[in-house]
């Protein structure tokens, strides 16, 4: 799926960025149109701090700004990573028991030389795809098909890779029909057995069981601007604040960003995004997220099955803090 | 999210109450208590005596972890492990009130110093790991205590080889300990995932209400699962789904027997029908299963044992 071209759109909090470009921009028409020595040095000076504030504003983000850039629409997706590291991946389809959950997507494909299954959330691009994708929430009939892919993958030694774009597991009526609570426990569980390692990245937003249902891996790494949480922030805000516009709140309270959650020691390494954020630059953020996986993906592969499956059993049963 | 359907449908419940009910004094109230179905006005000494379930319509009134483990197990049997475990707060957590006091206020409503107790115990002698959950502290919400003592209890089970009971009860995962809450849920289903592969027998029961990131997890990882009769039992709340699919739902949606018709659990079974399901179970189950002549003589022998 071919990434989108245009121009990154800007949001609410990179503001003053656009206002001084915008002044940089007409400063310049100005300049083409009757040149001006003495404009030319404003102009260098205006750029000046342009990147300078660029660079602080991208270093000083509040959760709420990470949120915004973690759900940005033009965020590469699972698809726009797949592609990158190998054009010519094979998708697999379908859970075999009646449904190919658009939401989810896997397949084999070879990265850096090594040969490994990959599975991610899919969140859709035009409408009618994001529609289709149901926004990026998983059906069951998706953690199952994503269970098939695992399994395919321990049974023939392929290494996993996970990619978690979702708001969380589809919250509808028929999911619930269908079990959506025993597809994402069943995928906890089997994952704990997987006797081939396995790496989770959180590349937008981590929502909640859903995107654990994937996450249940030797090592988990965040994108620099994404978030991992709980349950999301409209939700937290809504049940303990009462009140919907508390989100910024609950986004801090929550300590749902990749250095946060790196903190608390459930995420092993924060990969860092082209400035301003992945959608800026799909190429360099799909490179970067690739040279960590083979490093990662290189050590893993030394221990036996069985060290895989204990590392991964001693990742999880270490987190939690009690008194 | 489901709690706040919890607090919605609980408050309703309330509300109704105090109209439905003639004034009387705090004597009265606590000698009698009125059905929350079908409004019947029981002496609250038959309620007890009846396991908390109204003897005209069959209603299961909420009842606390201690009374089950009463219950289900054999008098003065159950050794609980981890009492002490109690709730840091990693996240320094604050709403519109921190983590610490609610966290203190859980502890004075409940008596109790997390949403769970656990540990061994037998019911007709036959001997299994138990964790029970706490509705009634902090909603029965999983935050590192409750998965820890979740991990254990299965650890527990596998080193002495015994069959684990969950009983769960819960809102979710605690949203105060954020990813440390959510994670929770990795780690206790990776240690049924040792439990499963050793062959050891998990039943997982199902009561009002069980919802969030307990049901998906451990509380649908039962190789037996059983719920009670007209217990709430889900993934994501009632609201959240009215307000995504823009539908009303069915009047039973979510309940104990529209997961049975839906394929999601074994068992809908009667209060002060469980243990004998239990003991039955336990005994089919048992490692020494058909080698014994008669296994329905010796399961009345067992009985008798009490
Ligand atoms: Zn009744």
């Amino acid at each position: 799926m071919p990434a989108p071209e245009k121009k990154p759109a800007p949001l609410e909090f990179e503001a003053p960025l656009l206002a001084l470009s915008g002044q940089i921009e007409t400063l310049e028409k100005q300049l083409a149109d009757n040149p001006n020595p003495d404009l030319d040095e404003d102009v260098r000076r205006l750029k000046e701090q342009y990147n300078h504030l660029r660079q602080t504003l991208y270093t000083n983000l509040r959760p709420l700004d990470h949120l915004a850039i973690a759900r940005h629409p033009q965020r590469p997706y699972s698809r726009d990573y797949f592609g990158r590291w190998d054009p010519n991946w094979i998708e697999l389809h379908g859970d075999r028991k009646g449904a190919d959950d658009p939401a989810m997507v896997g397949g084999l494909m070879q990265l850096d030389g090594m040969d490994i299954m990959v599975v991610g959330t899919q969140k859709g691009r035009a409408l009618r795809d994001k529609q289709q994708c149901n926004f990026g929430m998983p059906q069951p009939e998706g953690y199952r098909k994503a269970l098939r892919l695992f399994r395919h993958a321990d049974k023939f030694g392929f290494p996993i890779v996970t990619l978690i774009d979702t708001p969380g597991a589809y919250p509808g009526m028929t999911a619930e029909e269908h079990n959506q609570s025993e597809a994402i426990a069943l995928n906890l569980r089997e994952m704990a057995g997987l006797t081939v390692p396995v790496i989770s990245v959180i590349t937008g937003e981590g929502g909640s069981g859903g995107a654990l249902a994937i996450g249940v891996a030797n090592r988990i790494l965040m994108l620099e601007h994404s978030v991992y949480s709980v349950i999301s922030p409209e939700g937290c805000a809504s049940i303990l604040w009462r009140s919907a516009d508390k989100v910024s709140q609950a986004c801090q309270a929550m300590k749902m960003t990749a250095r946060e959650i790196k903190a608390l020691k459930v995420c092993d390494e924060v990969i860092g995004e082209p400035l301003g954020g992945a959608h800026h630059n799909f190429d360099l953020a799909a490179d970067n997220l690739k040279k960590a996986l083979a490093r990662h993906l290189k050590d893993l592969v030394k221990l036996s099955k069985e060290e895989v499956r204990q590392d991964r059993y001693n990742k999880f049963r270490q987190i939690g803090v009690v008194a | 999210m489901d709690l706040k359907d919890w607090f919605a449908s609980r408050q309703k419940r309330r509300d109704t109450l105090v109209v439905k009910q003639p004034l009387t004094t705090e004597e009265y109230c606590a000698l009698w208590t009125s059905c929350f179905q079908c409004r019947e006005l029981i002496y609250t000494r038959d309620l007890r005596a009846n396991n908390h379930v109204c003897p005209k319509c069959q209603f299961h009134f909420r009842i606390g972890a201690n009374q089950r483990i009463e219950q289900l197990l054999d008098t003065d049997s159950f050794v609980e492990i981890d009492r002490a475990l109690t709730s840091a707060d990693p996240l320094e957590f604050k709403d519109t009130d921190t983590y610490v006091n609610r966290l203190a206020e859980a502890k004075r409503k409940s008596g109790l110093n997390e949403a769970i107790i656990c540990g061994t115990g037998t019911i007709d002698g036959q001997k299994l790991a138990l964790a029970v959950m706490e509705f009634g502290h902090f909603g029965g919400s999983m935050g590192s205590v409750v998965g820890e003592k979740v991990t254990r209890t299965v650890e527990l089970a596998l080193e002495e080889k015994l069959p684990v009971v969950i009983i769960s009860s819960s809102g979710g995962a605690r949203m105060q300990e954020g990813i440390l809450s959510l994670m929770q849920m990795a780690k206790t289903s990776s240690a049924l995932q040792e439990l499963h592969k050793q062959g050891l027998l998990y039943i997982s029961i199902l009561t009002e209400p069980t919802f969030g990131g307990v049901t998906a997890s451990f509380a649908m990882l039962g190789d037996i699962i059983i719920a009670e009769p007209g217990a709430r039992i889900g993934f994501a709340g009632q609201r959240v789904i009215e307000q995504t699919i823009r539908q009303k739902l069915p009047a039973d949606f979510q309940t104990a027997e529209y997961l049975m018709k839906h394929g999601q659990v074994d068992l809908v079974v009667e209060r002060g029908k469980l243990r004998d399901m239990l003991a039955k179970l336990l005994t089919s189950h048992s490692p020494n299963k058909n080698q014994t002549k008669h296994p329905v003589e010796n399961q009345k022998t067992a009985s008798s044992r009490r």
